[in-house]
């Protein structure tokens, strides 16, 4: 006998991090299959942005990774950019790059709390969500928002950093550090969370090249590769900081390059704030309404799932032709059936918070 | 490695293709015919790309047009594959069999373009209904709740 239950779980089902359908079939406790079944959130953003304006499909980008919006927002706007042929004030790459790390520190909030709270160990959350309050608290006062932000905009951001924020970042990244070691022996440092993630839904290197994942799904199981480093960007050329990898490709290490990279995050941000310099934030010379030559462009961004890209090809009009995102956690996500196999049910859960997946992004 | 030294490694080493790529927007473009994809996609693999970025499809009228970005760790460098297929025999070879990551793009691009891919483990709908009529992205699809916006100029 195959197997001898076929259980459904989700789409509503608080565990599955988000509106995710699994079908599993199980072999007692093992699962002999797990297939994400996707799609419940498909909003088709590629086709409605069809439908937009250039300027009006920012607040679109928006909503794909609602956990990170910085992300999506800038690498919409790097696509404009390079198909107008738009130049970006170096102020604002700074700014840029401050706000994609923050929106780093945070997302990986949202990654570490749940790692927590799946194994056992909810006042992990507790400890998360307070630092990224903190974050949204820098978002909100540069922007008002505090998760969709339509911040960046093609040619720059909207706003200049108001009066106070530096110190308010400088306080945040000073502290953060220590925090996450304290997060690092509260979680990682648990005899009962590393016996539930320990060689829990390992991804072996040449698996996690095959199957497109990137980001930390790719780098826990020590794939060397990071956008910001090896097909760099912005004014990431400039700054100083190492990719955290993981060893064994398991839940244990995908969690917990989240934590080190957060670590880095604050080196990248403390370097951008000594060198940023005073300067326009926004390229005046950009038309509200753009209607960039015809033309195809693919420009990137490493987010906090890994490797964003838009591609937007125009026809010469004011609206895309075409706009494709490639998200990250959809590649991610897909690996889900290849990690699950074998394990128990109780693991599945665990196994599908370690792949970070923001079904805002998954489904468009 | 940029798109320039890509160009020329890959004109060294498949004299054939060489006609074929540019470098449109920074990135090396390699144009294939259809019936001749699989094949390329063998070759590029083991030339070392070994990492399908992203799949998509575009509506041109007439023809569908497949986009491929491809990336070698090794190399350091993207490329785009570009494919072009009639409308009305909308059909090319799977490429999950060369890099697996294609499987879910493939049955994206199904879904949204009605572009079939021979050779696919499982082509279903991924992102909507089982019972969807029309894919979406198509230029022609229509539906009453797309309401058109005016054009401001």
């Amino acid at each position: 006998m195959p197997h001898d239950l076929t259980v459904n779980i989700g789409p509503s089902h608080p565990s599955t991090h988000g509106v995710c359908n699994l079908l599993v079939e199980l072999d007692g406790e093992v699962i002999v299959s797990a297939e994400p079944r996707i799609g419940n959130l498909h909003r088709g953003i590629e086709k409605i942005a069809e439908n937009r304006t250039y300027m009006q499909v920012i607040p679109l980008t928006d909503r794909l990774d609602y956990v990170g919006s910085m992300y999506s927002n800038w690498a919409y706007c790097r696509a404009v950019e390079q198909l107008a042929g738009i130049a970006v004030p170096e102020r604002a790459e700074y700014i840029r790059v401050m706000m994609c790390e923050l929106q780093r520190i945070g997302s990986h909030m949202m990654a570490l709390g749940p790692a927590g709270s799946d194994a056992g160990a909810t006042s992990v959350y507790m400890y998360t969500f307070a630092q990224r309050d903190l974050v949204l608290d820098l978002f909100e006062a540069v922007c008002g928002a505090r998760l969709t932000y339509n911040y960046v905009r093609p040619g720059g951001v909207s706003l200049d950093l108001p009066d106070g924020w530096v110190e308010q970042c400088r306080a945040f990244i000073s502290q953060l550090p220590g925090a996450m070691l304290e997060l690092d022996r509260l979680l990682f440092g648990n005899v009962i969370a590393r016996a539930r993630m320990k060689g829990i839904g390992v991804l072996s290197r040449e698996d996690a090249i095959a199957c497109g994942t990137s980001g930390p799904v790719a780098r826990g199981s020590g794939v060397d590769f990071d956008l910001r480093r090896d097909d760099p960007f912005s004014v990431y050329p400039r700054l100083e900081f190492s990719v955290p990898l993981g060893d064994n490709g398991d839940c244990y290490d995908r969690a917990r390059v989240h934590l080190f990279e957060c670590i880095e995050s604050c080196k990248i941000i403390a370097q951008a704030l000594d060198q940023i310099e005073p300067g326009p934030v926004r390229n005046d010379d950009v038309p509200r309404l753009i209607a960039p030559p015809a033309g195809d462009t693919y420009a990137h961004v490493e987010s906090a799932r890994g490797s964003l890209g838009v591609y937007l090809v125009s026809d010469g009009s004011v609206r895309p032709y075409r706009m494709k995102v490639r998200s990250p956690a959809f590649s991610n996500l897909s690996v889900l059936p290849l990690l699950a196999k074998g394990h128990l049910l109780s693991d599945l859960v665990i196994i599908l918070g370690s792949l970070d997946p923001v079904f805002g992004e998954v489904d468009r | 490695m940029n798109a320039e030294e890509l160009k020329d490694r890959l004109c060294a080493q498949y004299p054939d293709l060489c006609e074929s790529l540019s470098i449109e927007s920074g990135r090396a473009t390699l144009v294939v015919a259809a019936q001749d994809l699989h094949a390329c996609a063998a070759d590029l693999k083991d030339m070392g790309f070994d990492f399908l970025e992203m799949l998509t499809a575009l509506d041109w009228g007439d023809e569908f047009e497949l986009v491929y970005l491809l990336r070698s760790h090794e190399m350091a460098v993207s490329m785009f594959a570009k494919c072009r297929v009639l409308r009305d025999a909308p059909r090319v070879a799977s490429l999950v069999d060369v890099w697996p990551a294609a499987n879910w793009h493939e049955r994206e691009v199904f879904d949204l373009f009605g572009i079939s891919f021979d050779g696919h483990p499982d082509l279903r709908r991924l992102l909507l209904p089982e019972d969807w009529s029309g894919h979406p992205l198509r230029k022609d699809y229509e539906d009453e709740r797309i309401v058109r916006r005016p054009d401001y100029i």
